[in-house]
């Protein structure tokens, strides 16, 4: 069974009128979002297309090279939307450095784990499974690192004064950081929990949407989604963790010191 | 006995002193001065050059933690970290005198801590820092929000500990308190720190 409707452009283009539609009323609520709006729509478009393209090309080469080329141009270009999504970032190199190392060995790790156990395709590195594999892990882990970042740096702001107090006590660096680790990594992982408690309830996934739709049989769907949720709570947590404790030790040093002067400032 | 050789670090220019046993080094000078950051430095809390010594042991020889416990430093602002008084004190037992000593009653232990007022926690805070029996005192300000009765009663209370051999550096901005409590006074002005007073 292999029947699904071709979309043209006509039918993208009619779609469209309901960005633009929000477009108008951003104008005419003085919401300010318009711009923004109209430039990440045009951005999906564009990214989106290029994506395609260069899919099409991955998929008829099947190279181990150059699949390995993509999955690290993805990495690299989700480790930079982590540190734009935070609002007090870490100073210089680590703020791009820290995230992005944690997303390519969780991200890396996990789908590795899924092509060479769950899936086995042959080879096991063929870009269509792999390529979107890794593209929905790696959006999720993006986002579970840059809250659980965020939740870490911003927490260590506001509670300044009750975690040096505990420095002082003689407690070490890692008791007296505890809560605002747990906080932090809590908010990294209450996305996915809340996208595997609303699925198939409130919620059809995309990519279970999209195989329906593609004329995959449901029952099989399913068993795909489920996988993936699964590997994105694994990478999501894998990632989340690694980054807030690699923060911790930034941001404190060998004498149990708290060191916000290594974050860049508010901006 | 404290000795402090050539502390530097962003707001204080090579400080060298030394307290014995016993003694209350009192440090005055104006608001900005580089006091609170000479406190920081000496238990290590920011990063600093130069050396302190602990009787006889230089303070890299301690892990900080140790060194924290020896040498206590009681902010301005004291923070809490739970929402009861009585989580922060590894011990209730050993807070109990301190109590008694300051006016109040053991059922402070049992409050919430929003429910105490700024001066019930500064002298908790005080408690809680004897508490850990350290062997150097740093205190910020301690009285500033505290009426006499109380003021009175944590004088006494340092002036108890010192008998039995703490060490105490004092900031204070209260001249009269500094005729009280001081067996010697540094004056800090614009990050350096001496014994000549440059305003006399």
């Amino acid at each position: 069974m292999n029947s699904y409707i071709s979309l043209g452009y006509p039918e993208l283009g009619c779609a469209s009128v309901l960005v633009l539609a929000n477009a108008g009323l951003s104008l005419w609520l003085e919401l300010g979002i318009e711009r923004q709006l109209l430039l990440a729509a045009l951005r999906m478009v564009v990214q989106l297309t290029l994506m395609g393209l260069v899919l099409a090309t991955l998929f008829r080469h099947a190279s181990p090279l150059w699949t390995a080329g993509a999955a690290l141009g993805m990495v690299a270009f989700a480790g930079y939307e982590a540190a734009a999504r935070q609002e007090r970032r870490l100073a210089g190199i680590w703020a791009y450095g820290l995230g992005t190392s944690c997303l390519l060995a969780a991200a890396t790790l996990v789908t590795t784990f899924a092509l060479t156990g769950a899936l086995r395709p042959d080879p096991w590195y063929d870009p269509r499974y792999a390529i979107p594999l890794l593209g929905m892990i790696l959006g999720n882990t993006m986002t579970g690192i840059a809250l659980g970042l965020n939740g870490l740096s911003s927490g260590l702001v506001t509670r300044r004064v009750a975690i040096e107090v505990r420095l002082l006590l003689g407690h070490d660096r890692r008791s007296a950081l505890a809560p605002v680790v747990r906080t932090a990594l809590r908010s990294a992982l209450m996305p996915i929990i809340n996208t595997m408690s609303a699925s198939g309830v409130v919620a059809l996934p995309g990519m279970m949407t999209g195989q329906i739709l593609g004329g995959v049989a449901p029952a099989d769907a399913v068993k795909y989604q489920i996988l993936i949720l699964f590997l994105i709570a694994g990478s999501c947590g894998l990632g989340a963790l690694a980054a807030v404790m690699a923060g911790v030790y930034r941001l404190t040093d060998a004498r149990h010191r708290l060191r916000l002067d290594r974050l860049a400032p508010a901006r | 006995m404290l000795e402090v050789r050539n502390l530097t670090r962003s707001g204080v220019h090579g400080a060298s002193f030394r307290v014995a046993p016993g003694e209350c080094l009192l440090i005055q000078g104006p608001s900005g001065a580089g006091k609170s950051l000479l406190l920081r430095a000496i238990v290590d809390l920011d990063p600093n050059a130069g050396e302190v010594w602990l009787d006889g042991v230089e303070r890299a020889r301690f892990p900080a933690p140790q060194w924290r416990r020896a040498v206590a430093y009681l902010p301005a602002e004291p923070g809490w970290w739970g929402d009861t008084v009585g989580e922060h004190f590894a011990s209730p037992a050993a807070a109990l005198p301190g109590l008694a000593a300051l006016g109040l009653p053991d059922a402070a232990l049992t409050w919430p801590v929003a429910r105490a007022s700024t001066g019930e926690r500064m002298r908790l805070a005080l408690v809680r820092a004897l508490a850990g029996a350290p062997r150097v005192l740093l205190l910020d300000e301690p009285t500033a929000a505290l009426d006499p009765a109380s003021v009175a009663a944590v004088e006494a209370l340092i002036a108890q500990y010192r008998q039995r051999g703490l060490t105490v550096i004092w900031v204070s901005h209260d001249a009269a308190q500094a005729r009280r409590v001081a067996t010697r006074t540094l004056y800090c002005r614009d990050g350096r720190f001496s014994d000549e007073d440059e305003n006399e």
